[in-house]
C-alpha cells in the first residue's frame, strides 16, 4: 500500500537561497534535502508548497526546466503561507508537490515562431520559467519580444536578470515600463496595455499574457485591435487551488480545472469558459 | 391547521402591492409536494395568486431575510410575521440589523405547523397529498392508503412548546393578537440537569458526534447575523469546516450557544433545519433558562431596544461565585 | 441466484461479520444510519439512509498524513493504512451509481490511494428498492432501482431475500452465505421487479427530464435569469452538499497537536462563500454563482467530462434536507421549462 504513489502526500524540500527581487517579492530556490531538484517539469507548470500548520499553495515554478540542479519560485507575499515564507531563512525545510497543470506549448505550437511575452507585475514569474527555457534552446525560436511592466522600478521581478542576461541575447528585445515617472529611471514610463500598442508589433507572433485581470484584460483587448487573433495569445489563469490534481473542485470552471486544464490557455479557450474568473 | 388561509394573505399582499405601499412580498412559495414550501421574495400580482401558499408548513421565520432584503431597495418590502418570528423582528431590530422603515410587517397568527418528519414517522415515508382540515391533517400515502392525523401530534418541537401567540412588532395585524404562554419549554432542559455529569456529556457526545457541519443552524439562526463568521474566517484558525478530532465538532455548537446567549428568542429554527436531527435547541434553552435564574425573566426580542442582562450590569446582579456554584450544585 | 429465508438474515450477518465488518442500515435518532453490525442488530426497514453512503470511502474528515516539524526541519510521516474487509449491506441503487461517480473522481488519474484502498476492501451488497418514496427520481438519470448492482445485488420480499452475484467479489461473498441459502432461477424475483417498476411509473417525480441538461449546454444555460430566482432564498449553508451522495469537493487543512501535525482533508461546500477566497479576490462572490456552480456542475459540467453520466442520482435526500426546501428537482423543472 504505502509503495503506491499518492499525490497528495509531497516530498521535502530545502531552501538553498533567498533572492529579495521587489519590495513584496522574493525568489526561493528549492532542492531535495540530498542537493537534488525535486523532480522535473515544463515551462508553465505549477508546484504546491507547504509549511505543515501553516498551510499549502500553489506556485507556478519560476526556473527553466533546463535547470537541472534546483527549482525557483518567486513569491509575492499576499497570505498565509507566503507570509509566512517570506521571513523563512535559508535551511528551512518546505514541502513540495508536482508538477501539476498543462504547460505552454513549448515543444509544439511555439517552435519556430516569433514570441512575444507581456508580464505585469508578478506575472513574470510564470514566465520566466518560459522565457528562459526558449533562451536555452535559442535556435529552435524566432525573434523574442518581452514586454513587462510594474508599479515601478523596484516593482520589476528578476530585474538583474533581465538586464544582465536577457538583453544581452541575440534578437532577444527587453521594453520595461513603470506605472509613474520615478527618479533614476530613464526607460518607458506607462502602462503595459498602451506600451505594447505603441510598440506595434508584427502580427506573425504568439503572445504569452500574464499578470493581473485588469492587465490581461485591456492587453488583450488592444492585441485584437491590433489585429491580434485570440489563437495567437497564450495566458495563464490562477484560481483557489487545494489538491492540484483536478479532484477537490475548487478551481472548477465551467468543464474545466484550471489546476489539471490550465493554468496555461489560449485565449479563444477562455471564451468557452462560464465568465467566472 | 391554521385559521388564517392562503387567500386572506394573498388578498393582503395584492392590496398592499397595489397601492404601492409596498413593492416586494415576503413569503412562502408552493413546492412540488404539499409540504416543501420555499421562501420566496414575491413581485407582481400573478406570481401572488400563481405560488403563493400559507399552510402547516409555512414555518420558516423570515425576520433574517430582512437583514439582506432591506438592503436591496429603499422601498418597503412586506413581511408576514407569526408571533415567534415577531421576537426575532424585535431583536434583530436591537441590534440595528435592518432598517425598519423599509418593512410593512403584517403580524398573522398561527396555530403551530407542522413536522414533516413526524407525519412520515405516524404514516408512511412516502406521501402523495397533505391537506389540513380544522385540528385535523388527512394524510394520502403511496402504500398504506390514507390516515388522518390530529394536528397536535404532528407539530414542531418549537410548536410543542409554542411560548407565545402574541406578537411584539407590527404595522398591521390580521386576526385577534394571542398571549404569552407559560411553556413547558424548559423540562427537557429540567431533566438534562437532573442527569449526572457524565450521563449529561454522553447525551451531547451522541447527539453533537451526527454534526455535519454544514451551517445550516448558524446560517438560519435570526440571532446569527455577523457579516464574517468567525467560523469562514481563514485567518481564524477556527474556520474548520469538519471536525480535526472528537473535541471541534462539540466547540463548534458551544462557542455558537455561547455567542447567541441573551439574544437568542427561542425561535427553534436551528433545530427545524439540522438535516442530522440534533436537538440544538436544547443548549440555547439551557441559557436562557440560566439566565432567568440568575438574573430575572427575561424574553430576548419581547422589547426592542431592551438591554439582555449578560450585557448589562446591575447591583442585583448574581455574584459569578454563586453561578458557579448553582451551576456545579444546585440545578445538577 | 440464491435465496433464503427472512429469518435467516441475522445468521447470514453473524457469518459474514466473522471475516468481514459488516454495515448495516439501522434505525437511530438521526433517521436510518449505516452502522457496524453486532448481535442483535436489525436492519432498518426505511427506504433510504439519512446520509449518504459515500462516507465509507470519502468520509466527512480522513488523516492524511502526519508531519513533524523541529525548528527548520521537516519529517514527512506517511501514515497511510490499507483498509480493512468490510461489506456493506442494503445500498440503494443511487447510491451505487454515486459510487461510479465518485470513482471517476477518484479513480481516474492521478489515482487517490485513500479512496482506492477502501474501494478495493469493499464489497457492496445493494438491496433493490420495493417501495420508493414520492421524493425518489433516479430513473430521470437512468437508473434502474429493480437492479441495483454492485458486487451482489440483493431483492428482498415480505418473507425471502434473494443474492445475485455481479462480480468476483460477489462470488466470495456467496460463498460465504451458501450454508444458508439455497440455489433459484433468477427468474423468481421477476414479479417483485415489476410491481417496483410499475409503481416507479405513478411516482410524482417519475417524468422529470433531464433532456434540457447534459454535455454542451454551458452557453444556454449559464447566464439564464431564473438562477436569481431560485437561488434568492438560499441560506448558503451546505447541506445539500453534505447530505449528497455525489457531491466530492474537499478541502484539505492542517491541525497542530502539539507533537505535530496532521494534515486532513474534510468535505467541502462549494455553496460556502470562502470556497474560492483566494488572498486577493473570489471568483464566485455571491451566492447567485455558488448556487448556480453547485447545479451547472451536476447537470452541465459533469456529464460534459463523464461520457453523459450525470452528478445527480435522485436520491431525493436534498429534497427533503434543504432548510428552505430548495433543490434540484425545483431547478431542473424551472431551467426545463416544466414549470
Amino acid at each position: 500500500m504505502n509503495t503506491i504513489n499518492e499525490s497528495l502526500i509531497p516530498v521535502l524540500g530545502v531552501i538553498t537561497d533567498v533572492r529579495i527581487d521587489t519590495p513584496d517579492v522574493k525568489t526561493f530556490r528549492v532542492v531535495t534535502p540530498d542537493g537534488k531538484k525535486p523532480f522535473d517539469h515544463k515551462p508553465g507548470q505549477c508546484a504546491m508548497l507547504s509549511i505543515p500548520g501553516v498551510g499549502e499553495a500553489m506556485f507556478s515554478i519560476t526556473s527553466s526546466p533546463t535547470n537541472e540542479e534546483y527549482m525557483e519560485f518567486s513569491i509575492k507575499k499576499c497570505g498565509c503561507v507566503t507570509e509566512w515564507l517570506h521571513q523563512a531563512e535559508v535551511g528551512q525545510q518546505l514541502t513540495v508537490r508536482g508538477p501539476y497543470g498543462r504547460p505552454f506549448p513549448v515543444d509544439e505550437e511555439f517552435k519556430g515562431k516569433d514570441l512575444l511575452f507581456i508580464a505585469g507585475g508578478i506575472g513574470l514569474a510564470p514566465l520566466r520559467s518560459v522565457i528562459n527555457y526558449c533562451r536555452h534552446y535559442r535556435s529552435e525560436y524566432g525573434r523574442i519580444d518581452i514586454v513587462y511592466g510594474s508599479r515601478s522600478k523596484e516593482d520589476l521581478v528578476d530585474y538583474n536578470e533581465i538586464i544582465e542576461e536577457w538583453v544581452k541575447d541575440e534578437n532577444v528585445f527587453v521594453h520595461l515600463t513603470i506605472d509613474r515617472e520615478q527618479e533614476g529611471w530613464d526607460g518607458h514610463v506607462g502602462f503595459v496595455p498602451s506600451y505594447v500598442k505603441e510598440l506595434g508589433f508584427d502580427l506573425n507572433k504568439t503572445v504569452v499574457l500574464c499578470g493581473p485581470p485588469v492587465m490581461i484584460k485591456f492587453t488583450l483587448e488592444g492585441l485584437i485591435e491590433m489585429g491580434y487573433d485570440k489563437t495567437q495569445v497564450y495566458t495563464t489563469m490562477e484560481l483557489k487551488m487545494k489538491c492540484g490534481i483536478g479532484k477537490c473542485g475548487r478551481c472548477n470552471i465551467g468543464s474545466k480545472y484550471v489546476c489539471k486544464d490550465g493554468p496555461v490557455f489560449r485565449c479563444d479557450e477562455l471564451d468557452e469558459l462560464p465568465d467566472e474568473y | 391547521m391554521q385559521k388564517i388561509t392562503k387567500d386572506i394573505l394573498i388578498d393582503k399582499s395584492i392590496e398592499l402591492l397595489s397601492s404601492g405601499k409596498v413593492n416586494r412580498v415576503l413569503g412562502w412559495k408552493n413546492g412540488e409536494f404539499d409540504y416543501d414550501v420555499t421562501p420566496y421574495v414575491f413581485k407582481t400580482e400573478e406570481e401572488i395568486k400563481n405560488d403563493f401558499v400559507f399552510n402547516g408548513f409555512s414555518g420558516a421565520n423570515f425576520s433574517k431575510y430582512l437583514v439582506k432584503e432591506t438592503l436591496k431597495s429603499e422601498e418597503k418590502v412586506l413581511v408576514f410575521l407569526k408571533p415567534c418570528d415577531t421576537y426575532s423582528f424585535n431583536q434583530l431590530l436591537t441590534e440595528n440589523r435592518f432598517a425598519r422603515e423599509r418593512v410593512y410587517a403584517v403580524g398573522i397568527p398561527c396555530e403551530g405547523m407542522a413536522d414533516i418528519s413526524k407525519i412520515k414517522a405516524l404514516t408512511d415515508e412516502a406521501i402523495s397529498k397533505i391537506s389540513f382540515e380544522g385540528d385535523s391533517i388527512k394524510v394520502d400515502t403511496l402504500y398504506e392508503g390514507e390516515f388522518t392525523l390530529k394536528c397536535e401530534d404532528v407539530l414542531l418541537e418549537r410548536c410543542v412548546n409554542c411560548k407565545s401567540k402574541k406578537h411584539v412588532a407590527y404595522d398591521e395585524l390580521i386576526g385577534e393578537d394571542g398571549e404569552v404562554i407559560d411553556s413547558h419549554r424548559f423540562d427537557q432542559v429540567e431533566e438534562l440537569e437532573r442527569m449526572t455529569e457524565d450521563e449529561r456529556f454522553l447525551f451531547w457526545q451522541n447527539e453533537l458526534s451526527r454534526c455535519i457541519r454544514c451551517n445550516a443552524c448558524r446560517d438560519v439562526c435570526p440571532a446569527c447575523t455577523c457579516e464574517k463568521c468567525v467560523f469562514d474566517n481563514p485567518e481564524s484558525s477556527l474556520n474548520n469546516k469538519a471536525i480535526s478530532d472528537s473535541f471541534e465538532e462539540k466547540m463548534f455548537h458551544i462557542i455558537r450557544a455561547f455567542h447567541v446567549a441573551g439574544r437568542c428568542t427561542d425561535c427553534g429554527e436551528c433545530s427545524r433545519v439540522c438535516p442530522q436531527n440534533i436537538p440544538l435547541h436544547l443548549l440555547n434553552r439551557k441559557f436562557i433558562k440560566d439566565i432567568n435564574s440568575f438574573y430575572g425573566d427575561y424574553q430576548a426580542g419581547e422589547e426592542k431596544g431592551a438591554r439582555a442582562p449578560v450585557v448589562n450590569f446591575t447591583f442585583d446582579d448574581i455574584e459569578p461565585g454563586e453561578a458557579v456554584k448553582r451551576g456545579d450544585g444546585d440545578n445538577a | 441466484m440464491r435465496k433464503c429465508s427472512l429469518n435467516s438474515l441475522s445468521d447470514i450477518f453473524s457469518k459474514i461479520s466473522e471475516s468481514n465488518t459488516l454495515y448495516l442500515p439501522v434505525d437511530t435518532n438521526e433517521g436510518a444510519a449505516f452502522k457496524k453490525w453486532e448481535e442483535g442488530t436489525v436492519m432498518s426497514e426505511a427506504l433510504n439512509t439519512n446520509r449518504s453512503a459515500k462516507d465509507f470511502f470519502f468520509p466527512q474528515t480522513e488523516d492524511l498524513m502526519e508531519f513533524t516539524v523541529n525548528k527548520k526541519e521537516i519529517e514527512i510521516i506517511d501514515t497511510r493504512k490499507e483498509s480493512e474487509d468490510f461489506v456493506v449491506f442494503g445500498v440503494r441503487a443511487c447510491d451505487m451509481r454515486s459510487f461510479e461517480i465518485l470513482d471517476r473522481v477518484f479513480l481516474t488519474e492521478p489515482y487517490d490511494s485513500y479512496y482506492a484502498t477502501k474501494r478495493e476492501h469493499s464489497t457492496i451488497v445493494t438491496l433493490c428498492c420495493t417501495r420508493p418514496n414520492e421524493t425518489c427520481f433516479c430513473t430521470a438519470f437512468d437508473i434502474d432501482p429493480t437492479n441495483a448492482g454492485g458486487d451482489v445485488t440483493a431483492y428482498k420480499t415480505e418473507e425471502e431475500i434473494f443474492f445475485k452475484s455481479n462480480t468476483p467479489k460477489g462470488e466470495a461473498f456467496m460463498k460465504i452465505i451458501e450454508a444458508f441459502t439455497e440455489e433459484t432461477s433468477d427468474d423468481s424475483v421477476n414479479e417483485i421487479k415489476d410491481k417496483t417498476k410499475a409503481i416507479l411509473k405513478k411516482l410524482p417525480l417519475a417524468n422529470l427530464s433531464k433532456d434540457s441538461f447534459g454535455g454542451g449546454k454551458t452557453e444556454e444555460l449559464f447566464e439564464r435569469e431564473e438562477w436569481e430566482e431560485l437561488s434568492s432564498a438560499c441560506l448558503g449553508c451546505g447541506t445539500c452538499t453534505f447530505v449528497c451522495p455525489t457531491c466530492q469537493c474537499y478541502d484539505i487543512k492542517d491541525y497542530n497537536t502539539g507533537k505535530g501535525v496532521i494534515r486532513y482533508r474534510c468535505w467541502d461546500s462549494c455553496m460556502y462563500s470562502d470556497f474560492t477566497k483566494m488572498a486577493h479576490g473570489n471568483s464566485r462572490n455571491t451566492q447567485i454563482e455558488r448556487f448556480r456552480q453547485r447545479f451547472m456542475h451536476k447537470l452541465v459540467y459533469f456529464p460534459e467530462n463523464n461520457d453523459g453520466i450525470f452528478g445527480c442520482v435522485g436520491c431525493g435526500r436534498c429534497l427533503s434536507k434543504c432548510p428552505i426546501s430548495m433543490n434540484i428537482v425545483k431547478v431542473m423543472k424551472t431551467l426545463g421549462g416544466d414549470k
